[in-house]
């Protein structure tokens, strides 16, 4: 069954059209990628999915709800977890308070007022808090500033925070954007090594294609704003219009 | 017809040192990024540029008049200006009579030369800091200018006349057909005003027309690209600095016969020039002197017994209002770029 | 103790033992002795240093944890004095429905300026509570001092006069603020040898609420609330992707130094029964923003330490005159003693706003973290070097790298 569902959405700035009629699922357990040449629109898309941007037309269903028009946090709440492209963490926390707040956050919700309470008194939370570090293999690192992390580093706390939430969707953004091979090939065992251990479906946005069939299940070609071929990693890798997508960029 | 004609015109002068001082904020935050809380105190630095010269002009040595006495009976003491022994009693006191608008010369390298200062010594190193740092840190500064400024001349208001020629009033309604005493005008208010006029379009034709002009807008608009160009951008800068203190500096200069300059005077001008800022848009020159007028005139409407008696108070509070109201609805202001700021 | 960790106690015990034995300590010097001038043991400016104090630790709540700066808390303070003074006006001298009023008001008040405020951060959000605060100055100084509606008595200040209903003030209650019957004015002077010490009634009951909320501040700096708005912060984008609303979460912050802003001006009312609108200036807001970071934001102890630090300079160090100077340089030869004078002169006495201008530029172009930070860094370098003497002879025996 397809997790997450996108019917026919369009998206215009102005003149340019963004997207033209995405149609788009990603089935449940499932990795999927979506790839596609500079300006396919892959990030519009992504946008549109985690609520930072209304699409024109077109309904975007996440396990049959709709996520349009609510607000980032109201869509990490129904169970999305957004990986960035840099990664977004709290540079002026500690590693252990990075991994602290999204477990908070899905025990109480978007707002609670526990200003009385002490944090070291959560005892569930920090164990589990904890766990995520071991698993990251970060607890050494518990007290240090999130911003003096490495930038290998900070990808994996970050992964790590929104694995805590235990996400039903993780979307990815070129996660090895500006990487080195070594952190790539790093970042690609992670994610397989999340993928075996847990019920999890992820979407992969990503121009890297070493990445892309290391880890995909599925694949969409985006073009041009709109789908061009979804399929399987072996199919897409011959396929002569994806060829012609990419080189016509190159060209 | 003649009564809202008039209370444009009494907006205007208010406006204008709006508008002026507004201009220089918006340049200084659109070229260096930098938010200046020290711009009031340009103003203020400005105005006592004109309280300074008039001192100097009136600056006097004592001779004794043997054939005259005092009402004791004692040789009468003569106190003469030095500018009137030097240039001649009649070109003397023509000197000390047009002190303020002679202040203009003497203001303009001060004023070049304290925004430089203040660019190298301080501001540069504020660029990578956030914001509110840049707030605080010149907010700093402020104080400090003020309090020096009250250290040399008291914390009370100095009167700095205009020149006896356009000391008086106009009756600007007889002009234009109205009746007599309809419209009666103070003659410095006009000057002022076309001050102002003149101010404003020597800096937009400055950025208009000279290759200076052209990177500074460039830069404006793309700060890093320009950067990569190879063009020191940085001290173009800082000249542009120097030009945003100087308009502040002549709008304080001026504004000395309307109201008697006073150390707080330039705090007094901050917070209302960054509310003028903000109606007409972070970094636009043209909404900042637009959003200026604008407020001047507003103001001076609110001020009318018929709209004191409607809502009391609306004078007080009518800036502010609308910049509330102009932020929620269009943050970026009557004339803003989008995302200015918005972090 | 006190559901705190041992460094949290440790911080609370000595600010308590500072605020309770304050009388002692900030009178070192015997009366009538030449140093006696710089005794701030008076009960007035105790108040003052408490009070203030309060005012800063709430205003480090936003400022501090969120990093949204106001220019307008001011504005609470003020609603904050005229609720106190309107409930001695209506029901009695009694400080405790006065001070409670003075929270509640300014709570509901911040609420309001705090959400449409928060629309927009940054230089806006600044912008807008400076906006929202000179209205609010304008309205009490004018408008709402009409004789149809005077809530504010304008210019004269409010205060209390004798044909108020003041309904619940017994016959025998003292004529002026007072706890149960115990004058707020009341001071026991204790007389040791030269030296002479107050105790102030009003200075014990600001002491005793400022360990309270100053308690309250450490249980909101180490709760999960506390974290949160840290990652407000540090990271907006990150905290909405992670499922929070930072929108609540600064109004709940915004809210609490509003409050925190009320009870200061409710207790200043409680100490002089007097409130005038020039306690809601955007110069008084900017005072709190000196105190806070002078001190070090988002430190503990910090705003405490600003505010003290300042409201000694406004009431003790603007008393140097020149023939104090004099007197202490008289050792000097007489032409570079007045050269000495002569160059300290502007920045004391009635100069020491220069002085504090000067101080601040410098603590937040070198120093970020205010005094306390400044305090850390002294520290670590006398333990550095004493470390380094420790580890010196050692040191040489082991082999270079």
């Amino acid at each position: 069954m397809a997790i997450l569902r996108v019917k026919d959405v369009s998206k215009r700035f102005g003149g340019l059209k963004a997207l033209t009629d995405v149609n788009l699922n990603v089935e449940e357990n499932s990795v999927h990628a979506i790839i596609g040449p500079n300006g396919a629109g892959k990030s519009t898309l992504l946008n549109c999915l985690v609520g930072k941007l209304m699409p024109d037309t077109g309904s975007v269903l996440f396990d049959n709800n709709s996520v349009l028009g609510l607000e980032p946090f109201q869509i990490n709440q129904m169970g999305i977890s957004r990986v960035f492209q840099t990664p977004e963490i709290f540079g002026e926390l500690t590693v252990m308070e990075n991994m602290l707040i999204p477990i908070f956050a899905m025990r109480d919700g978007a707002f609670r007022m526990h200003a009385y309470e002490t944090i070291a008194n959560e005892k569930a939370i920090v164990e589990q808090a904890e766990v995520m570090l071991e698993e990251m293999n970060m607890a050494d690192k518990r007290e240090m500033h999130a911003a003096s992390l490495s930038r290998g580093d900070k990808r994996r706390l970050e992964i790590g925070m929104c694995l805590s939430q235990n996400p039903r969707l993780l979307l990815l953004d070129e996660p090895t954007a500006g990487m080195a091979r070594a952190d790539t090939n790093n970042t690609i065992d992670l994610l397989k090594q999340i993928k075996e251990e847990r019920n999890i479906t992820i979407a992969i946005i990503e121009h890297d294609m070493h990445v892309v069939f290391s880890l995909a299940e599925r694949i969409t070609v985006l073009a041009q704003g709109t789908p061009l071929v979804e399929d399987i990693p072996e199919n897409i890798r011959g396929n002569p219009k994806v060829r012609e997508a990419y080189l016509g960029e190159a060209a | 017809m003649d009564a809202i004609l008039l209370q444009i015109l009494n907006g205007l002068d208010k406006g204008s040192a709006y508008a002026l001082i507004a201009l220089g904020l918006t340049l200084i935050f659109g070229t260096l990024g930098v938010v200046n809380f020290a711009h009031g105190a340009l103003f203020m630095i400005g105005a006592f540029c004109a309280v300074t010269l008039q001192k100097v002009f009136n600056l006097s040595f004592q001779t004794i008049d043997e054939t005259q006495t005092d009402f004791l009976g004692n040789p009468l003491k003569v106190e003469t200006p030095y500018v009137e022994a030097w240039f001649g009693p009649e070109l003397g006191a023509t000197i000390i009579d047009w002190s303020v608008p002679l202040a203009i010369l003497f203001a303009i390298p001060i004023m070049l030369l304290v925004g430089y200062v203040m660019e190298r010594g301080l501001i540069k190193h504020f660029y990578k800091r956030p914001h509110a740092d840049q707030i605080l840190v010149t907010f700093g500064l402020a104080i400090v200018l003020q309090e020096i400024v009250k250290y040399f001349f008291g914390a009370n208001p100095i009167q700095t006349p205009p020149p006896d020629v356009l000391s008086g009033s106009v009756d600007l309604g007889t002009m234009i057909g109205f009746d007599p005493n309809a419209i009666i005008y103070p003659i410095w208010r006009l000057v002022y005003f076309g001050f102002a006029l003149a101010i404003i379009g020597a800096v937009f034709s400055f950025l208009q027309f000279t290759t200076f002009g052209m990177v500074v807008r460039a830069g404006m608009a793309d700060r890093e690209t320009v950067g990569l160009l190879g063009i020191n951008i940085d001290r173009r800068f800082t000249i542009m600095f120097g030009i945003a203190a100087a308009v502040a500096g002549l709008a304080g200069v001026m504004y000395g016969p309307l109201n008697p300059p006073n150390y707080h005077m330039g705090m007094d001008f901050l917070v209302l020039s960054f509310v003028v800022v903000v109606v007409g848009g972070m970094g636009s020159l043209p909404g900042a002197v637009l959003a200026g007028f604008l407020l001047g005139i507003l103001e001076s409407f609110a001020s009318t017994t018929w709209a004191t008696t409607t809502i009391p108070g609306i004078n007080q509070i009518i800036i502010y209002l609308v910049a509330i109201i102009v932020l929620l609805t269009r943050p970026r202001g009557l004339m803003g770029r989008k995302g200015v700021m918005e972090d | 103790m006190l559901g705190l960790n041992k460094k949290d106690t440790s911080l609370l015990i000595i600010v308590a033992l500072l605020t309770l034995l304050a009388p002692f300590i900030l009178n070192p010097f015997p009366e009538g002795s030449a140093m006696a001038q710089f005794n701030a043991g008076y009960p007035d400016l105790m108040q003052r240093f408490v009070i203030f104090g309060i005012f800063a630790i709430g205003f480090n709540i936003l400022f501090g944890l969120t990093g949204y700066l106001s220019f307008g808390h001011a504005a609470f303070l003020g609603v904050g004095s005229y609720s106190a003074v309107w409930m001695f006006k209506l029901l009695s001298y009694n400080v405790i429905p006065a001070i409670a009023l003075s929270v509640v008001v300014a709570g509901v008040f911040s609420l309001l300026i705090g959400f449409v405020s928060l629309r927009r951060s940054g230089i806006y959000f600044s912008i807008l509570t400076l906006a929202f605060a000179q209205m609010s100055f304008a309205l009490a100084y004018s408008v709402l001092s009409n004789p149809k509606f005077n809530l504010t008595n304008g210019e004269t200040g409010l205060q209390v006069y004798a044909d108020d209903p003041q309904i619940l003030q017994g016959a025998n209650a003292p004529d002026l603020p007072h706890l149960f019957g115990l004058p707020m004015r009341a001071t026991y002077t204790m007389d040791v040898g030269a030296w002479s010490f107050d105790f102030n009634a009003g200075y014990y009951l600001c002491a005793v609420i400022m360990m309270v909320v100053f308690y309250l501040a450490i249980r909101i700096f180490r709760s999960p609330f506390g974290m949160m708005l840290r990652a407000v912060k540090s990271n907006q984008q990150r905290m909405n992707y992670t499922g929070l609303n930072s929108k609540p979460y600064t109004l709940a912050a915004f809210v609490i130094s509003g409050m925190y802003a009320g009870l200061a001006g409710g207790l200043m009312a409680a100490m002089d029964p007097l409130a005038g609108a020039e306690r809601m200036q955007w110069t008084a807001s900017g005072e709190v923003v000196l105190m806070t970071i002078l001190g070090g934001t988002g430190t503990l102890i910090g705003p405490v330490l600003g505010a003290g630090f300042i409201k000694y300079f406004e009431n003790i160090f603007s008393k140097i005159n020149d023939n104090v100077l004099h007197s202490w340089f008289a050792f000097l030869p007489d032409g570079l003693e007045d050269a000495v004078v002569f160059l300290i002169h502007p920045f004391i006495g009635k100069g020491w706003h220069l002085t504090l201008g000067i101080l601040f530029m410098l603590v937040v172009i070198y120093l970020p973290g205010g005094l306390v930070e400044g305090g850390q860094r002294l520290l670590n370098r006398l333990k550095r070097k004493k470390t380094d003497a420790d580890d010196a002879p050692s040191g040489k025996t082991e082999p270079a790298e």
